[in-house]
């Protein structure tokens, strides 16, 4: 499977053979438990086992729950009420589901910044890339529509807000959203089907995953320093990589497990932190929250989507030239999509000939300066859309689309990049002191 | 490698942090122009803070004499009552406290016939009150500091300090306002409330002579109020203990485990 030479599975025994000759399943798993790793990857790349937790975490308490909860507007919120009182272990269930998610979306954005910093969406990444984003927006799908199954006050409010925006494309706008919606207003029919579809997703989400991981397993892993593993040969790779199953198993395990002790605690001492009060009351279309507030995962593009008001000139710009048809609502919700689509075109866009931030001394600042932005966004999506937030807010966004649009191109142009090590093998020793002549056993 | 740890562990930590902090804040706008809560003690707070059973027992004779009235507390079936970690009465007493006190409409008898454990409280919306089952997760008493919500860290959410806070607020200031009589409350949002002064203190005689003034009365019903919201958890907490504990001690082993693997690799199988 994997691009790099290394020892493939023999079967061994004669039961082995006659199992490979007709389904080569255990030589497809030792295949890829086996890969070779770049033996210098550091802690942020514990990411991605923390996310295939959360996958199945999310999956097997979710299927658990479907056994219980009732998608029925009269129902839903008393049948997360039973759940909590009278499942067994229900009130660990509903919450290790709702904070669970909250853990994939922080796990997601460190995933997503690591492969920035690092340059992991370069060529020959790109699609490992594209998949990633496609799972990160099917994320976002399955969590918007999971918190509207509780049929609480900001799941109803929220439903009705983010349906709203595809109520912003002209002409067919509103047709879409009652066919979305399944009638004039949020009710029932959506409940129904939202509910069929938080269920589809995350088995798309399971089956993106593999393609993820077979694209990594085609180009080999990005390491710190950005280097390629040297191929030339199989003694080569053994001296720049070491095998996935046990070295980085157990070390991803033990983060993995770190990280589980943190989130434990918040469920346990702290389940409703992350959540929202109004979401205890039940859904009342006649009663409008004083603020609407999404989920705090949404929150940097919620607070893109409300940047661009009528007063910005580009927003009046867009609507003058397109004689009306793109107005403040609609510029919105592009802005909104655009800047996952700008994160997607990341490959493109970079144009430097490194690609670790490592040794990129300008880009590596511009980087930090994404991260507090997008943490300065997460905050502004949470206040009330008034000065002197909506100016922040519209800085915060300027910047994020700056960093893709302008920065990364920019860059490769003027930056000049340190020299980086000439293969894993002397950064792994620079790290651990042993000089690079050392015959690596 | 542990210089490294620690240093991702850091930066994870203020990452977390800051979105935990912006998290707070989106709970911080939801009471809209915020009232004066105060922080009271209550048994249950902390990680290993429990219900104290008789504080909840007092705070349902608050409800059943009081809020009954008007509220209802739907969600909540009778015979929880005597379950582990809650006010814990007897089946006995649970079966005398809802014949005596409730009574359900039957749908098969088309009547109404005395309450049995097995039924929840009856829903109330004869005062058009909100029901009361969930009150104290459906309002937040904390948001500060500047509305970051990182005092929730310390505080707790604060919905049973909020319903506290409020029973207690009242000013004795009253006014009429489109034929509705509103009273000053310093905890509500907007100052006026349109619920008359519930406890004035000395409502209730307490079976076990315990003080009933208002702010005792007060901390009683929001406890009771909280258990209402949440009664498992105690046992929740117990199970995020016995989790962190356990996952604590499979971290060290794993720690341990990695650093032997990757000790030949990282230092020479000659070091070792």
């Amino acid at each position: 499977m994997s691009g790099i030479p290394h020892d493939s599975y023999e079967p061994k025994t004669g039961f082995e053979k006659w199992i490979h000759e007709r389904l080569p399943v255990v030589g497809l798993v030792y295949d890829t438990i086996m890969i070779p790793t770049p033996k210098n990857l550091n802690w942020w790349w514990i990411w991605g086992i923390v996310l295939a937790y959360c996958l199945v975490h999310m999956i097997v308490t979710g299927i658990i729950l479907a056994m219980h909860y009732t998608p029925h507007v009269d129902l839903a919120f008393a049948s997360v009420e039973h759940i909590t009182r009278n499942v067994n272990g229900g009130f660990m269930l509903r919450y290790l589901h709702a904070n669970g998610a909250a853990l994939f979306f922080f796990a997601v954005y460190i995933h997503i910044f690591r492969g920035l910093y690092y340059g992991s969406y370069k060529a020959p990444r790109e699609i490992t890339w594209i998949i990633g984003m496609l799972i990160f927006l099917m994320m976002m799908g399955a969590g918007f529509m999971g918190y509207v199954l509780p049929w609480g006050q900001m799941s109803f409010w929220g439903a009705t807000v983010i349906t709203g925006l595809f109520g912003a494309i002209p002409f067919v706008g509103e047709a879409i959203q009652t066919w979305l919606l399944g009638g004039p207003a949020v009710d029932n029919a959506t409940l129904n089907r939202f509910f069929s579809l938080h269920y589809l997703l995350p088995f798309v989400i399971a089956a993106l995953v593999v393609v993820h991981i077979w694209a990594f397993h085609t180009t080999g892993n990005n390491n710190p320093t950005g280097v390629d593993v040297r191929t030339d040969s199989k003694e080569s790779v053994k001296k720049d990589t070491l095998p996935f199953w046990p070295y980085f198993v157990i070390k991803d395990l033990f983060a993995l497990v770190v990280v589980l002790a943190i989130f434990f605690a918040v469920v346990g001492f702290m389940p409703n932190y992350l959540g929202h009060p109004d979401n205890y009351i039940e859904a009342n279309p006649l009663v409008t929250p004083a603020h609407i507030v999404p989920e705090w995962f949404f929150l940097p593009f919620y607070a893109i989507l409300r940047a661009f008001t009528s007063e910005v000139w580009v927003v009046q710009f867009a609507s003058f030239i397109t004689g009306g048809i793109i107005d403040a609502k609609f510029f919105g919700v592009i802005a909104m999509f655009a800047a996952i689509a700008v994160m997607a075109l990341a490959p493109w866009l970079d144009t430097s000939s490194v690609r670790s931030a490592r040794f990129r001394p300008m880009l590596k600042w511009w980087f930090w300066l994404l991260v507090v932005d997008f943490v300065v966004l997460m905050w502004l999506g949470a206040m009330p859309a008034e000065e002197p937030y909506a100016t922040f807010s519209l800085i915060a966004s300027a910047y994020w689309f700056g960093y893709f649009l302008v920065i990364l191109p920019l860059m490769g142009v003027i930056e000049k990049p340190l020299t980086p090590p000439a293969t894993i093998e002397e950064d792994f020793n620079n790290m651990y002191g042993k000089s690079a002549d050392t015959p690596a056993e | 490698m542990f210089k490294k740890l620690t240093l991702s562990a850091i930066t994870a930590l203020v990452l977390g942090a800051a979105g935990a902090l912006v998290v707070g804040t989106s709970a911080a706008n939801a009471a809209g122009g915020a009232g004066h809560i105060e922080d009271f003690d209550f048994s249950f707070e902390g990680a290993f803070g429990t219900y104290d059973q008789h504080q909840l027992q007092r705070g349902l004779q608050i409800y059943t004499e009081v809020c009954a009235s008007c509220h209802g507390l739907q969600y909540v079936p009778f015979r929880t009552l005597g379950d582990a970690g809650g006010p814990q009465f007897s089946e006995d007493e649970v079966r005398a406290y809802a014949e005596q006190n409730f009574e359900i409409y039957d749908e098969e008898l088309e009547d109404f016939r005395p309450a049995k454990p097995a039924d929840h409280f009856p829903a109330n919306t004869s005062a058009g009150a909100p029901d009361l089952t969930l009150m104290a997760k459906a309002r937040a008493g904390f948001h500060g500091p500047y509305g970051l919500g990182i005092n929730q860290f310390f505080k707790g959410i604060g919905g049973p300090e909020y319903i506290a806070s409020l029973l207690t607020g009242y000013t004795g200031e009253e006014k009429e306002e489109a034929g509705v009589t509103l009273y000053e409350n310093t905890a509500f949002a907007g100052g006026w409330i349109s619920m008359a002064p519930p406890l004035y203190g000395e409502d209730v005689e307490y079976a076990d002579g315990h003080s009933n003034s208002l702010h005792h009365e007060a901390q009683d019903i929001s406890a009771f109020l909280m258990w209402s919201a949440e009664p498992k958890m105690m046992a929740r907490k117990q199970a995020g203990f016995t989790a962190v504990l356990f996952l604590s001690v499979l971290a060290v082993l794993l720690y341990l485990t990695n650093k032997r693997l990757w000790k030949p690799i990282k230092y020479g199988r000659k070091d070792d």
